[in-house]
């Protein structure tokens, strides 16, 4: 009974208006949280887990020796690899392919990676215009590692300790 | 019986079990690198060390026999602690490379190491690294990887009855290698890959192909000999990457020839015939299958109403399926020819008598005495070989007629090595020894050792049955069986042999006389015929010839229609192997491009001729058809009658038998076998004394009829006097017409 008389007043004194206006009035005065993007960024952990990139070492030649752990690792099913042996004999991929429409960002093919080759950059604003755009071949993602290579290099280090 | 505790559970074994395999009987897993079911022991890796109560120290459970009353435990802290110690050690010097290696993920250490690795090494010291041995074409190697289990060197020494690996040195110096910088060219090395537990020998054709985990396995029946090993094929990407041996004891005991396991190459050779074509005033087109089937169909019912059904003449491999050949026979019969062969390279009149080995597979193992009559059975019938190997082992006595003393994997207790038209004389002189007449030394020593023993065979193999009086060795090896009480067996040429004699797939002469209309079902004629020069030449005469094959190879030269087959990976039907087993399987991999089993295609050109009873869904009604119930009765090695006459001799007779990677178009296009010495090119090797009468030289022109082919010499000893041995089944040596004939060499 007490409930219904509460409800009753509450329905036309609109005390639930003067709430939420309270709340609105006293962010009025406090300090302002937007970021203005693109122009500005919030802050990014070197562990971010954006678009991914294939590395390379310091003398050209590429990180991957087609172990396909990170394959094996994807959840989403989103890598493929294909290997054979180089010329000069060691393990290569010949085609290591990620469909970033089906890639979750997880980030396990990096942790699977016994020698840091595929990473995931910061790069969380890419996009395509056309069926296939998304669909990273080797050759993209080593241009993706070439461009960012010092940035990467830098999170890498920033994150060694606790790995 | 002694009765023996494993954790707690008891177990009564016979005397001189060990303790692993009783503890495997109980279901204990004890980890293990060296020890295998099928070799010796040699307890070489200690990884199965246990704790035995009242023992003072870890026992190695497979080098342990069991004791009365004995109570072992497997999963102590003292045996578990033991474990992990030797499996550090293990370690010390393993290079922990397991993403290039290409054993990762199906890596015995690797599995072990996951339960009994420590966390982190201890050692840091350097590692040692260990050169590359080359091992040929076939087995790739990472030395440095070796755990040192010997269970390579036990195979080659124990199975393959060829020790071509070694292991010298002691301690940290200890190294697998092969003799003298040698390769490793034995027909069953392919099974060192499957053995080592560690990523040291691993395939070389698959070489950094593909993981273990991302291959879908499916049975397979190896269509290269007639044992009809079981296969495991690896698919990834609907393309077969590797065949491993699929575990059958009655068959293929777990083993695998190289012939089988590489042949795989072959499947995805630059001539497959992928799509239907036709010859379009002298030009091929690629046409629909419907076109292909309608022209097909259209000339070979133009001749069967011009000529008459003789005029067709239907030639099949022998390692077509048992579904293929019916339907090829009974296609023929419809047309009403009854020049069907499926048996080429068998010269007996009575080829399409199923012939069988005459026992199962599994008791060769058995055998006390055997007689081997013109096989050369290593390349022929690898496995086989090595069952023979095992019998000898335990005692058998083997006998040889042939006319090469080549190296046995095992002891030859007698052979008789004479040119092949004596054969038949010295199976007279064995059989007179036999029943107490005077005869020459050889034969009564053969005869003492066939009267001896309880079991026995005489077995007649595949030169036997290509050799001009082939219906001669086998009346008289039957009369020679006979006298022993051995039983007469049969080393069928193809993998289906047996099955399509089973379904009468074989009735007349295809090409001593050439036909109007052929329709070849899956064989290069040329390679695959007692007379491949004869063979080219009726089919080049013929008006129509209807290739149904998976190669182009040579078929544009003499076909007017190719329609694309299957395939032994892509196809789907049964074979009947030496011992009368049919052994089923399906496709594996699909199709590559247009192509179909033979079967299917077959029926539907059944249907074009309007043919009763040629609507199969299925490969098992077609099956069922072609196999009904008691077909098993139909084998039949009984002698056929015929009159013994002189063979025809000749100053030089030509040992002709096929390579052991020439048997088919599949192994015949398989890369890295062609690479093998065994597949080396052609050459003519004789006696020295022939050597000396043909002048010493270093190359010969052989003719028989035809033209004349160049060829290399070399000398063998072991040779019988008046032969000269050259390969056939090799495009080189096509010209010189009938396998085992007379040759002639130009001065």
């Amino acid at each position: 009974m007490l409930k219904w008389i509460q409800q009753f007043f509450k329905t036309f004194l609109l005390i639930e208006l003067l709430k939420g206006m309270a709340v609105t009035g006293r962010h009025l005065f406090l300090p302002k949280l937007t970021i203005q993007y693109p122009e500005q960024h919030t802050p990014m952990s070197p562990r971010f887990r954006g678009l991914h990139a294939q590395r390379r070492y310091e003398n050209g030649e590429e990180r991957c020796i087609a172990c396909k752990l990170c394959e094996a690792a994807c959840p989403a099913l989103a890598i493929h690899i294909e290997s054979a042996q180089r010329e000069d004999g060691t393990r290569r991929t010949t085609r290591y392919d990620i469909d970033l429409t089906k890639c979750i960002f997880c980030g396990y093919c990096e942790e699977a990676c016994p020698v840091d080759a595929i990473v995931e950059t910061h790069i969380f604003a890419y996009h395509g215009e056309k069926r296939g755009d998304l669909y990273y071949t080797k050759e993209m993602l080593l241009a993706v590692g070439d461009q960012y290579e010092a940035e990467i290099a830098r999170n890498k280090a920033a994150d060694a300790k606790y790995r | 019986m002694p009765l023996v505790t494993i954790d707690n559970k008891e177990i009564e074994v016979p005397a001189g079990t060990s303790v692993i395999e009783a503890a495997q009987q109980l279901g204990i897993y004890i980890p293990h690198f060296c020890y295998h079911k099928k070799l010796s022991i040699a307890a070489s890796c200690r990884m199965c060390l246990v704790e035995v109560e009242k023992a003072p120290k870890p026992l190695p459970a497979c080098a342990t026999p069991v004791a009365d009353g004995m109570k072992v435990k497997t999963r102590s802290q003292y045996a578990i602690d033991a474990q992990k110690g030797v499996m550090e050690f293990l370690l010390i010097n393993h290079p922990l490379d397991c993403p290039i290696c290409d054993q990762g993920g199906e890596c015995q250490l690797q599995d072990i190491a996951v339960g009994y690795g420590g966390v982190e090494s201890r050692y840091a010291e350097a590692k040692r690294v260990v050169s590359e041995k080359d091992l040929g074409p076939l087995v790739a190697t990472d030395m440095t990887r070796c755990i040192h289990c010997s269970r390579c060197v036990r195979f080659g020494q124990e199975i393959a009855g060829q020790m071509e690996l070694g292991m010298p040195g002691r301690g940290e110096h200890v190294e697998v290698m092969p003799f003298l910088e040698s390769q490793v060219n034995n027909e069953l090395s392919g099974n060192i890959i499957d053995l080592c537990p560690v990523g040291a020998l691993t395939s070389k054709p698959f070489r950094y192909h593909a993981r273990g985990w991302e291959l879908s396995r499916r049975l397979g029946v190896s269509p290269h000999d007639s044992l009809g090993s079981n296969l495991t094929v690896q698919v990834k990407d609907g393309r077969v990457q590797r065949v491993l041996p699929a575990d059958n004891e009655a068959v293929n005991e777990g083993w695998l020839s190289d012939r089988d396991r590489f042949a795989y190459q072959g499947l995805y050779a630059d001539d497959r015939l992928t799509v239907p074509m036709i010859k379009d005033n002298g030009r091929w087109i690629e046409v629909d299958w419907a076109t292909a089937l309608a022209q097909a169909a259209g000339a070979l019912r133009v001749l069967k109403e011009t000529h008459g059904g003789d005029a067709l003449g239907f030639v099949a491999s022998p390692a077509a399926t048992v579904e293929e050949l019916h339907l090829l026979q009974k296609l023929a019969r419809s047309l009403g020819s009854s020049q069907i062969e499926s048996h080429p390279l068998e010269r007996s009149a009575g080829r399409g008598q199923a012939r069988w080995l005459g026992m199962p597979v599994a008791k060769v193992n058995t055998l006390d005495r055997i007689l081997l009559v013109g096989s050369t059975l290593r390349s022929e019938q690898p496995l086989l070989a090595a069952r023979v190997r095992a019998a000898v082992k335990a005692s058998a006595e083997l006998s040889i007629l042939h006319a090469a003393n080549d190296t046995q994997n095992c002891a030859v207790a007698n052979a008789v090595i004479a040119a092949p038209s004596q054969w038949l004389a010295a199976l007279t002189e064995i059989e007179q020894a036999l029943k107490g007449a005077s005869a020459s030394a050889e034969a009564q020593a053969i005869a003492a050792s066939l009267k001896s023993g309880a079991n026995k065979a005489v077995v007649l193999g595949a030169v036997a049955q290509i050799h001009p009086q082939a219906d001669a060795l086998h009346t008289k090896a039957a009369a020679i069986a006979a006298a022993c009480g051995a039983t007469l067996g049969f080393l069928p040429v193809g993998a289906n042999s047996v099955g399509a004699a089973v379904v009468k797939a074989q009735s007349g002469d295809v090409f001593a006389a050439p036909r109007k209309g052929y329709v070849l079902l899956g064989l290069e004629p040329e390679l695959d015929c007692v007379d491949g020069a004869a063979a080219m030449q009726a089919l080049a005469t013929a008006e129509c010839v209807v290739g149904l094959t998976a190669y182009k190879g040579r078929a544009p030269e003499y076909a007017t229609v190719l329609l694309p087959i299957a395939p032994w990976a892509e196809n789907e039907g049964g074979l009947v192997n030496m011992e009368g087993r049919l052994q089923t399987f399906n496709a594996a991999t699909r199709c590559q491009g247009e192509a179909r089993p033979a079967w299917k295609v077959l029926r539907v050109l059944g249907n074009q001729f309007g043919l009763e009873g040629c609507d199969f869904d299925t490969v098992a009604a077609v099956r069922a058809e072609a196999l009904p119930d008691g077909w098993l009765e139909g084998l039949n090695n009984a002698a056929p009658a015929v009159d013994l006459g002189a063979a025809v001799a000749g100053a030089i007779e030509w040992l002709a038998e096929t390579p052991i990677y020439a048997v088919d178009a599949v192994t015949r296009r398989a890369s890295a076998l062609q690479a093998t010495a065994m597949a080396a090119a052609p050459v003519a090797t004789a006696n020295a004394s022939l050597l000396a009468r043909l002048g010493g030289k270093t190359t010969l022109r052989v003719r028989q009829a035809g033209l004349a082919v160049e060829l290399a010499v070399r000398q063998d000893d072991r040779l019988a006097d008046g032969v000269l041995r050259i390969a056939a089944g090799h495009p080189h040596t096509v010209s010189l017409g009938a396998r085992m004939g007379v040759l002639e060499v130009e001065a």
